[in-house]
């Protein structure tokens, strides 16, 4: 891997380990974890079950903090970050498309895709009209007044990514995004992910299909919570 | 529809997430309905209760002491077939006590007749009061026509009488009875004055056959040389024969201060001077702080019931709350992943309390208000809300969401978003 200089460096792990207490012995999940992702790159991360793709989402994802090592959002470190700042990174610059789409029920497309403006401080003025474009973007235009059990899957992982992209996020993390979605649904919602990448957005993804882990620009294998090998898809 | 200010987007949402169970939202909003409710109800019915004992109270005059007769047990009187049975107040306690204490403004005899007052076919029983000049003062009666008695009526022996406003309406119904004349036993008496009816108290008679109740009012030298200090019962086989010189004395006091002190020495005073406990001491005041206590003690109690009913629904609150983060755990992962803070979380969760308590409480104060005026219309018991009640019942009720809710709250807000995303 070449060095990158730090503007280009959207994420970066440096000796990442996370370690689970199981009883009294300890299971690392992720076992000394070193990686730059660069800005704009199109990853996909792959492994069998338990390899620690999870995990390692959900530490790139700022939901959970590495037992050891750091992880760098932008070239600053998320340890010396409260909950609270936390969260606000969360909101700002991580977009997450879940494999069960996670809308919130109670909420319409519209409102659902501004959730993680919602929380921001001050509203900001252009956010109903960049939820309405992008809702517009992912061929839902004509149904921001519905709620998530009106549409099908994969209207509702339509509505995951618009709010993924709201508050123009550094990294877009999809978790399985297309595990619950049928052949052609599924390759509806990676043709977006295909034109994000185009646009230039950072995306990182994971899959155990490896069909689709081969879209991706890159891929990262993990084997018991290292890094196995990392390819280039010259394919994409 | 969006929703720009955060606070109002909260409880908004909060609605829509309550309305999500509908049945669910409603019963637990019933449970702080009836504790607000029952808050309201009960104050209302204690605060109207104690007011009108006050009431009564209060008639009798704070600043008097007054004195009454009281017919010793039967037990000490012999089975003869005539019996002579004299008791109860004399002149002379009226005049020891008019020459003995300082402080007292003036010491009002009373004497009661038992009889009929008459006024053509018309008749009634009310109180029959031979009295001075000096008892409206005491006791504050208000003159609606004519004249009280007068002391020239008294030092004359006038025949002279005042109707109270109830007795004057049943003999005249149509005419002013000022200067007409009516009949008690065998004597005629000329009206002279109408003075304004009181409460309950003014009813209470020694002889309880009042048809209408109300007082008529004659003076003392009058009514002594009309009907005498004896009066005649006739019973199945015997006559009863009782001699009360006096029925009533009302001491008027002129510093409330002097009350509690003049009552204690006209205790002493009949103790000393009538060998049986034929006589009574009634201290309006202390009846007044008496009741005033037991105002305070019945509010406690009253007040610990409510708040018991009030906290149940505040546990029901938080039973239900507590379901309803277990239940909506995913969500807030889901919210806690896209930026929401755990304060955001705890206000969103406090803000679906408050708005369950909160409509409770709004509904409890409006059943609140008319309870009171239910049972005032059905069982005639006087009620009174007082303004602060409903404004209390209401903020508790609030208050008691935002406390049972906390708990609540706290939990969502500290749950590992990890495990909550992975929660089915």
């Amino acid at each position: 891997m070449t060095p990158q200089t730090q503007t280009e460096v959207a994420a970066e792990l440096v000796n990442v380990r996370r370690v689970y207490q199981m009883g009294s012995t300890e299971v690392a999940a992720l076992d000394g974890i070193t990686h730059q992702f660069g800005r704009g790159e199109y990853w996909s991360i792959m492994g069998s079950s338990g390899s620690g793709k999870s995990t390692l989402l959900n530490i790139l994802g700022c939901i959970d903090r590495p037992t050891e090592g750091e992880y760098l959002v932008g070239g600053s470190p998320v340890s010396t970050l409260d909950d609270d700042q936390l969260s606000e990174l969360r909101g700002a610059r991580l977009g997450f498309v879940f494999q069960s789409y996670n809308l919130i029920p109670q909420l319409d497309v519209l409102e659902n895709i501004l959730v993680p403006v919602m929380y921001r401080d001050e509203w900001p003025a252009w956010a109903l009209d960049r939820a309405k474009d992008l809702a517009e973007r992912v061929g839902l235009g004509g149904r921001t007044g519905h709620r998530p059990p009106e549409l099908s899957g994969g209207q509702q992982q339509r509505v995951a990514i618009a709010r993924a992209l709201i508050n123009d996020p550094d990294l877009i993390l999809a978790d399985e995004a297309t595990g619950n979605l049928d052949s052609k649904t599924a390759e509806e919602i990676l043709e977006v992910f295909d034109e994000l990448h185009a646009e230039g957005k950072t995306i990182l993804l994971v899959t155990h299909e490896r069909s689709i882990g081969l879209r991706a620009e890159l891929t990262m294998k993990l084997v018991d919570g290292r890094i196995d090998e990392v390819v280039e898809n010259r394919s994409s | 529809m969006i929703i720009r200010s955060p606070f109002l987007r909260t409880v908004r949402l909060g609605i829509s997430s309550l309305l999500l169970h509908k049945l669910r939202a409603f019963l637990t909003t019933l449970g702080v309905l009836f504790g607000v409710a029952s808050v309201i109800a009960m104050l209302a019915v204690g605060e109207g209760a104690s007011e009108s004992a006050q009431e009564q109270i209060r008639q009798l005059g704070s600043q008097n002491v007054i004195l009454r007769s009281v017919k010793p047990p039967e037990d000490q009187q012999s089975n003869q077939d005539v019996r002579v049975l004299a008791y109860g107040l004399t002149d002379s306690d009226r005049l020891r006590i008019e020459n003995t204490y300082p402080g007292v403004r003036s010491v009002i005899p009373v004497m009661q007749v038992p009889e009929e007052v008459r006024k053509g076919t018309r008749v009634c029983r009310p109180r029959v009061l031979c009295t001075r000049s000096d008892y409206r003062e005491a006791t504050g009666r208000v003159i609606y026509e004519g004249r009280f008695l007068s002391e020239l009526d008294e030092s004359l022996e006038e025949p002279a009488c005042v109707l109270s406003y109830e007795v004057a309406r049943h003999l005249f119904p149509f005419s002013s009875p000022v200067g007409e004349s009516i009949r008690i036993g065998g004597e005629y008496l000329e009206v002279v004055g109408v003075v304004l009816p009181r409460g309950p108290v003014g009813q209470v008679s020694i002889d309880s056959s009042t048809e209408v109740g109300g007082d008529l009012f004659l003076p003392l030298s009058a009514g002594r040389r009309m009907f005498g200090t004896t009066q005649v019962k006739m019973r199945s086989g015997s006559r009863d024969i009782t001699e009360v010189e006096l029925h009533e004395i009302i001491v008027d006091v002129r510093k409330a201060a002097d009350v509690p002190m003049i009552a204690d020495a006209c205790r002493a005073m009949l103790i000393r001077e009538h060998n049986d406990k034929d006589w009574e001491v009634i201290v309006p005041l202390e009846l007044l702080l008496r009741a005033e206590e037991t105002k305070r003690i019945f509010n406690i109690v009253l007040g610990s019931i409510a708040g018991i009913s009030l906290l149940v629904g505040g546990i029901g609150i938080m039973n239900v709350m507590l379901a309803t983060v277990t239940e909506r755990t995913r969500e807030i992962g889901i919210r806690r992943a896209l930026g929401a803070k755990r304060k955001d979380i705890v206000i969103q969760f406090l803000v679906e309390t408050t708005v369950l308590s909160g409509c409770g409480g709004l509904a409890g104060v409006a059943l609140g208000l008319i309870i009171p005026a239910i049972v005032e219309a059905t069982a005639d018991m006087p009620t009174i809300v007082t303004p602060q009640a409903p404004a209390l019942a209401f903020g508790i009720s609030v208050g008691i969401g935002v406390v049972f809710g906390l708990y609540p709250a706290w939990r969502a807000a500290n749950m590992d978003p990890v495990e909550a995303l992975r929660h089915e």
